[in-house]
């Protein structure tokens, strides 16, 4: 066998079954006996339902049942739980209305769940679900977050006024309001991160199933975390104890964040399941989705600096709304607030900042954590803020950001908003970012692009973000309702052949990869002798799942203490069976050796001893090998990085080309540098696709326009030009690997640094700051309101 | 109901369908093969792509009935007896062109006949712009390119003129 180990690109041993069509997703299984059910959804914002006419659609060909929200409600059926509460400056908990699974009385965003029919195809619940009658009455809606919180708008949930969900803040206003009053200079911008729909290319899916004889139910579903959903469906929504419910998120096609989630549809077919004794399946239609999927971003925000005459940063003042949909989503109060206003000091020294956060329910899809969750908005805010600033004062876009670095010897660093960044070399990722994009010979390349009558620019943005969420205590005290450890178990079998349980959940990471390698390379046996077994709630102790680019810093970190677990117990058997003291025992490269001699046991005779324990110490020690350990971790890591992007606009279209896209990041310790090349550009690709394309566009009705592929842009292949990227890495100080993460960077180092290069591309055309996206309706127009400017220069 | 009848894979088969019974249909729920994905209902991400009769189809765009009497292959029918994967199989894996893989099936099957339609060769530029149909979210694309050119020489038995990268 080649080199397997930590470092090296092994290929995925999960690439076959995905390349021959061998992939188990959730909408490749059918369960026997199986119904189908349809969910018909709200085609308004806001209206009262007066009344749903079940008769022709009960009727129906192939109709088993159709329930409407009253019939969850009357057998005790709870609302979709929110798993992380929030609370206002003045201490008071944010309002957390109830979210039914099926609507009760109104509905308050166009897709929201009206009614259920479940019948013996697809085709007969579909057809059925468009003979229900629903009576409405419109009611006024609203969907921008300003819009929200004017005078007079219309509530989405009558007992929140103003629509506000919760009034929070962080930092010290005096001593930034001291700092603004003293500084030399204070630059403002307002900016908005645009809403996105996360697409994941599996639309999800969920199928119920009741087994009679046991009384246990179970749910396949498209999920990033099975044992989250089995404890939020369990206990709040359906009442059904652990022991009598599996969830199964088996192969899963992309999750973004998306998949985090305990949505009703989860619900609606593991409840049905048990009133009909059928299995019963639900998939989602891509144009449900976009109505269905928790949405991405969507924050609205104010940012100001204040500086001293050299250009460093005193303080800085943030102020935001967030919009959080109709409901609160799983995660949705910690985006705005833990995972985003507390990385506003980025990577530089200011000393001092202050940020509120003010949340806001509007008539649309629930927004929740998209690639990156909370960090993409406060990287975006900052490093177009920095570009501003140094817009505004002639300072050097690059020098500015050197001379706020918090410098390599300053870690363990404190920021005034909480966090405590354990690692990092932001000059080193800079520095290599500058060579590979060759940023002193632009000048040139934007010269010659002029001669050929485009528009060329160039964007950096230097960044930091906070991965391996989180530990348990902290995130509690935040408003966390749950612990953020991770759990591994590693099941070394008589023949020396390893089974890993994980309870993190990869849909696209390539985890069977990754911690194969990482168990061959602590116990030095190849790695098809590893089997990676995730997303199973009856096979996996427990988990908390993959999401914040935590599974192999949290999930991998808690494989390493199981797997010292393992080899200390085979130490104790290696020292009876070659009659040394366990002190002596050493273990290296899948041996367990006597100090000083050549006495040796490879793993697989320890555990055939330790399953066939013979001769085996068996007064002081149980049989078996095979271990479990919960990590929890003592900090949050922070992968960062520089990101520069060249692109080249077309005066006549306005179309914005991206001519380079470079990524020098600090990801930690690399497992298998393949895997993390392709988590990068992935990123990138998103980030990319939010600067100039994506975009979910409501109307001033809160109609969403952007509703299927047709309306929203998705980037394509011949969006990009070939990515080049690299990491300079330094080590996590407090995990056992010294890993960050890396699955989220590509999103948040990103669309700064698109947008920064548009904006560079368009400085003869005064353009001081645009909003995302940055489509060529909109750069056109730019370039037309300057023209006579222009030509009068 | 309407009968249809077509080979799959090497496999002949025939069905009772109803009329309005997609391809995409057919071979996932008829013929239990759920390598070919279902990823929009706008006939715009390719994950659903299959030949049909040596060209690349969208399976969600076409009615059975329509392939009734042709010859279709799917993403499970283009590896060798034996398990030796299809060049563009082996070229994905090689150069991590895939991640979820949930598009990977229908991107694998656009990719071959994008290869197959340009023996004169291919630039990054043509395989990127040939991809217009379908959709990735995971890999960016970038390894895609990368794999869609390896796999031309292979599949053509000479070098690539143009060096897509
Ligand atoms: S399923 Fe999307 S194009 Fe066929
Ligand atoms: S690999 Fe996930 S969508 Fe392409």
């Amino acid at each position: 066998m080649g080199f397997e180990g930590i470092g090296a690109s092994v290929r995925r041993k999960e690439d076959h079954r995905f390349l021959s069509g061998r992939g188990s997703y959730t909408d490749d299984i059918n369960r026997p006996g199986q119904l189908y059910a349809v969910i018909r959804r709200a085609d308004r914002p806001h209206a009262k339902i007066l009344g749903i006419d079940t008769a022709a659609a009960s009727a129906a060909p192939g109709v088993s049942a159709v329930y409407t929200g009253a019939e969850l409600e009357a057998d005790g059926v709870g609302g979709v739980p929110c798993g992380w509460q929030v609370h206002s400056k003045d201490g008071s908990p944010m309002a957390e209305p109830p979210h039914p699974v099926l609507a009760i009385g109104k509905v308050r965003h166009v897709g929201d769940p009206v009614a259920v029919v479940i019948a013996a195809t697809r085709q007969q619940a579909k057809n059925a679900a468009e003979l229900l009658v629903i009576d409405y009455e419109d009611l006024p809606a609203i969907a921008a977050v300003r819009d929200a919180v004017a005078a007079g708008a219309p509530l989405v949930h009558d007992d929140v006024p103003g629509n506000v969900c919760f009034d929070w803040h962080i930092g010290d206003k005096a001593i930034v309001d001291a700092a603004f009053a003293q500084a030399a200079h204070v630059v403002e911008l307002d900016l908005t991160n645009n809403r996105l729909v996360p697409n994941a290319m599996e639309p999800r899916a969920a199928i119920g199933d009741f087994d009679r004889s046991s009384g246990e139910f179970t749910l396949y579903t498209t999920s990033q975390n099975p044992h989250v959903i089995r404890l939020l469906m369990g206990a709040f929504v359906l009442h059904i104890p652990e022991h009598k419910l599996r969830v199964v998120a088996p192969d899963v096609g992309g999750g973004f964040g998306s998949k985090i989630y305990h949505y009703a549809e989860e619900a609606i077919v593991t409840w049905a399941a048990g009133k009909l004794h059928r299995p019963v399946k639900w998939t989602c239609d891509r144009s449900e989705a976009f109505m269905s999927d928790a949405h991405g971003r969507d924050h609205s925000s104010k940012a100001a600096m204040a500086l001293d005459a050299q250009g460093k940063f005193l303080a800085l003042r943030v102020s935001t709304l967030a919009n959080m949909g109709a409901y609160l989503s799983t995660f949705a109060p910690a985006i705005p607030t833990y995972l985003s206003a507390t990385l506003l000091a980025g990577v530089y020294t200011t000393p001092a900042i202050y940020a509120e956060v003010k949340a806001v329910f509007t008539h649309t899809v629930p927004v929740d954590a998209y690639r990156g969750a909370g960090r993409p908005e406060s990287a975006y805010l900052l490093e177009r803020l920095v570009d501003v600033i140094a817009h505004d004062t002639g300072l050097d876009r690059v020098a500015i950001r050197r001379l706020n670095f918090i410098p390599r010897d300053a870690f363990p660093y404190q920021t005034p908003v909480a966090l405590n960044y354990d690692s990092g070399d932001y000059q080193a990722t800079l520095k290599s970012a500058l060579a590979a994009a060759d940023w002193d010979g632009f000048p040139a390349r934007r010269q010659a692009a002029a001669a050929r009558g485009k528009l060329r620019g160039i964007g950096i943005s230097t960044y930091v973000e906070a991965c391996g969420i989180a530990p348990s205590k902290l995130v509690g005290q935040l408003g966390a309702r749950a612990g953020l450890y991770e759990v591994a178990n590693i099941r070394v079998h008589p023949t020396g052949s390893v089974t890993v349980l994980t309870g993190t959940h990869s849909h696209g990471q390539g985890h069977e990869t990754t911690f194969a390698q990482l168990v061959s390379d602590q116990l030095g046996i190849p790695i098809d002798q590893v089997d990676v077994v995730h997303g199973d709630t009856a096979k996996i102790p427990f988990g908390m799942g993959t999401y914040g680019s935590r599974s192999l810093a949290v999930g991998g970190s808690a494989m390493v203490k199981a797997m010292d677990k393992v080899i200390a117990k085979g130490k104790k058997i290696a020292a009876h069976l070659m009659e040394a003291s366990v002190e002596d025992i050493e273990f290296k490269d899948g041996r367990f050796s006597v100090a000083g001699t050549d006495k040796s046991k490879a793993l697989a005779e320890i555990s055939l001893a330790a399953y066939v324990p013979h001769n085996y110490p068996i007064e002081e020690l149980e049989p078996g090998l095979d271990e479990t350990a919960f990590y929890d971790p003592k900090n949050f890591t922070f992968p960062g990085g520089c990101h520069i992007c060249e692109v080249e606009i077309d005066r006549d279209t306005g179309t914005v080309t991206v001519a380079n896209m470079v990524a020098v990041d600090d990801v930690g310790r690399v497992i298998n540098p393949m895997i993390v090349e392709g988590q990068v550009q992935g990123g990138l690709a998103q980030g990319i696709g939010q600067a100039l394309m994506e975009n979910a566009v409501y109307d001033s009705e809160a109609q969403l326009v952007t509703g299927s592929f047709m309306d929203y842009q998705m980037p394509r292949a011949h969006d990009f030009p070939p990515m080049i990227t690299s990491t300079e890495n330094t080590l996590c100080t407090h995990n056992p690997l010294g890993s960050k993460g890396v699955g989220e960077t590509g999103a948040i180092g990103c669309p700064p640094a698109v947008i920064n290069a548009v904006v560079d591309a368009l400085r003869d055309y005064g353009v001081r700051h645009l909003d995302m996206p940055a489509t060529p309706q909109k750069i056109w127009s730019i370039i037309q309101a300057n023209q006579p400017r222009m030509a009068a220069e | 109901m309407p009968q249809v009848s077509l080979t799959v894979n090497g496999r002949s088969h025939t069905a009772e369908i109803e009329g309005r019974t997609l391809l995409v249909e057919l071979l996932r729920e008829n013929m239990g093969l759920t390598g070919t994905h279902v990823g929009c209902d706008t006939s715009q991400c390719g994950a659903c792509v299959v030949h049909v009769d040596g060209e690349s189809v969208k399976s969600c765009t076409m009615l059975a009935i329509q392939a009734n009497g042709a010859a279709v292959t799917t993403i499970e029918g283009i590896a060798e007896s034996d398990g030796t994967l299809h060049p563009m199989q082996a070229m994905f894996r090689e150069h991590h062109a895939l991640q979820c893989g949930f598009c990977t099936p229908g991107m694998v099957m656009s990719a071959i006949d994008l290869v197959q339609m340009h023996p004169e060769g291919l630039t990054e530029d043509q395989i990127r712009h040939g991809l217009e149909g379908n959709l990735c979210r995971c890999t960016g694309y970038h390894n895609i390119v990368k794999a869609i050119a390896a796999a031309w020489p292979i599949m053509h038995g000479k070098e690539l003129p143009l060096a897509a990268e």
